[in-house]
């Protein structure tokens, strides 16, 4: 008898723990579900007035520029609340395919957004909203007095880039075609923020990342642009996604980024336009 | 562990049995919904890839190497921890517990301002002409780094575990100290060693974060398993998810071979 009520207990605590884990989970994404769902309401002048929350996906490098664009949207909409996410482009896309609540997604290159059209959950057609080139990046005292992209092919100096299978090492390998130049890298990173700390920590003598990289790098790192960086232009788009629940306020956020506004803020950051 | 299962009592509540199945379910499920994620039709191709053998074999030699510097570095650790009492020995065993509780990354972090070329250590090693930046060296030094407790923990466990007793015994009849520890301390603990050894050859296998950090990523060199895993699920999930069993396998081939021989021999030990 009281083997068999231990049992009940147990299984009753074994349940609890279950349940509560799918509480939590259901819990986090019950809460965006309901915002995301708070639908756009007609403004007083007479013109759609969006309001409500949606959550943007963003490349990483799109981190200093859509945080202020959001912060200044929300701040001329009232009402309306712009959540961010920041990862790079293909894992955002595994993230919506997988399910999570996106309303937008702003990818750094072109091949992701394909991926996620491919995947049914692109509203309309993307925008092309900015470009991005690549710009070798050195410690400021510039030690092994690197000046062209041709620098980069000499015996003994320590290049780090981006592994092949990610957009800045694509546009790498591109411009190493173009030109003929064969880099010999010391490393192959996964990521243009593993790339940039190689070359901050003074491991490499010069790294291959974006102009907007170098940028937000700010005095830690040189930036040596070279004309050959024209021949792999980096294309952002950005576009709804198919699922989101407050498509009103995404297309509002779109046109806000995509304006002359949004333009001034991502050319700041170093960005071009398309 | 129930071994003395003579008379069928195991001294386990019920219920316990209940919240260890959910405890094994936690850990297992993942793997399963792993294995069915697999491509199987394209399985074999994507493991015997050039990249994936390449990676699969820098991840084995370095973590065998990684092994016997935990080993070489571990073992007189766990003798100066378990044995004699000094000043400042928790504060050293905490210190060298650090790693297991250090996010791998931080490891990385700092390994590099000790190795790297800027650092306290790099620059004079780069004067004697060795450069560790982007080497396979950097991978097994990370490895070593967050690998190194795992041995330590182990073997000093299984040291205070067997006591000083023998060791008194073989004093008192006259043996050397390094003959005291060559013929009665490290057979008495070889299966504690054996076990810490096999340990950190499997953390070894899985080190991520520092290498990333510290060592770089480039085929044959410095990018191991993991690393490789990381970057192709970046175009190709499939060979992701592919590479991601051959891991799961050789660590549970690893463990699983080696673990058991010290589990069987430790209460026959006890026992004598």
């Amino acid at each position: 008898m009281t083997v068999g009520r231990r049992h009940v207990a147990a299984l009753l605590a074994a349940g609890a723990l279950i349940v509560g884990v799918a509480a939590c989970a259901a819990g986090s994404s019950g809460a965006s579900a309901s915002s995301t769902a708070e639908s756009s309401a007609a403004g007083a002048d007479g013109t759609a007035k969006p309001t409500g929350n949606i959550t943007v996906f963003a490349a990483a490098s799109l981190k200093a520029t859509f945080t202020e664009l959001a912060g200044d949207f929300e701040a001329n909409n009232p009402g309306t609340k712009i959540t961010l996410n920041f990862a790079g482009s293909s894992d955002l896309v595994t993230q919506i395919t997988q399910g999570a609540p996106a309303d937008v997604f702003a990818s750094a290159d072109t091949k992701n957004m394909a991926k996620l059209a491919d995947a049914k959950l692109v509203d309309g057609t993307p925008r092309n909203f900015a470009t991005n080139v690549l710009e070798i990046a050195v410690l400021p005292t510039n030690p092994a007095s690197i000046h062209s992209f041709a620098d980069l092919a000499k015996p003994g100096v320590k290049v780090v880039v981006c592994a092949p299978q990610v957009p800045c090492g694509a546009a790498t390998d591109t411009v190493e075609k173009a030109t003929g130049t064969t880099l010999a890298p010391v490393s192959e990173e996964s990521s243009v923020t593993d790339v940039l700390g190689k070359v901050t920590s003074g491991e490499a003598d010069a790294g291959l990342v974006y102009v907007t990289d170098v940028k937000t790098a700010g005095d830690r790192v040189k930036g040596i642009p070279f004309a050959e960086s024209d021949k792999a232009v980096n294309t952002y788009p950005i576009a709804t996604v198919g699922t989101s629940k407050n498509k009103d306020l995404a297309q509002a956020f779109i046109a806000a980024v995509t304006d002359s506004e949004g333009k001034k803020v991502l050319n700041d950051a170093g960005f071009g336009t398309p | 562990m129930n071994r003395r299962s003579g008379t069928g009592y195991t001294g386990i509540p019920a219920w316990i049995y209940a919240i260890a199945a959910a405890g094994a379910l936690f850990v297992l499920l993942p793997l399963v919904a792993m294995v069915a994620k697999v491509n199987w039709p394209e399985f074999i191709p994507l493991i015997t890839s050039d990249p994936s053998l390449t990676a699969l074999g820098l991840s084995l030699r370095t973590s065998a190497a990684s092994t016997a510097l935990c080993i070489l570095l571990g073992v007189p650790l766990a003798l100066v921890l378990a044995r004699s009492p000094f000043p400042g020995q928790r504060l050293l065993r905490a210190f060298v517990l650090l790693p297991l509780v250090l996010p791998p990354v931080v490891g990385g972090i700092a390994l590099l301002y000790t190795f790297g070329r800027q650092g306290l250590l790099g620059r004079s090693l780069e004067l004697a002409g060795i450069q560790i930046a982007f080497s396979t060296a950097a991978v097994v030094l990370a490895q070593t780094f967050v690998a190194l407790p795992f041995l330590v923990v182990s073997l000093e466990g299984a040291l205070r575990t067997a006591g000083n007793k023998y060791e008194a015994v073989a004093a008192t009849l006259g043996a050397r100290p390094g003959t005291v520890l060559r013929r009665v301390t490290i057979p008495l603990v070889l299966p504690g060693l054996a076990s810490g050894a096999v340990l950190s050859f499997a953390r070894s296998l899985g080190e991520f974060g520092a290498t990333l950090t510290f060592a770089g990523s480039l085929q044959g060199v410095t990018r191991t398993l993991p690393l490789e895993i990381y970057l192709q699920r970046e175009t190709d999930a499939d060979a992701a998810v592919a590479l991601s069993l051959l891991l799961v396998a050789v660590a549970v081939a690893v463990v699983g071979l080696s673990y058991r021989r010290p589990g069987s021999a430790a209460p026959e030990r006890a026992a004598q």
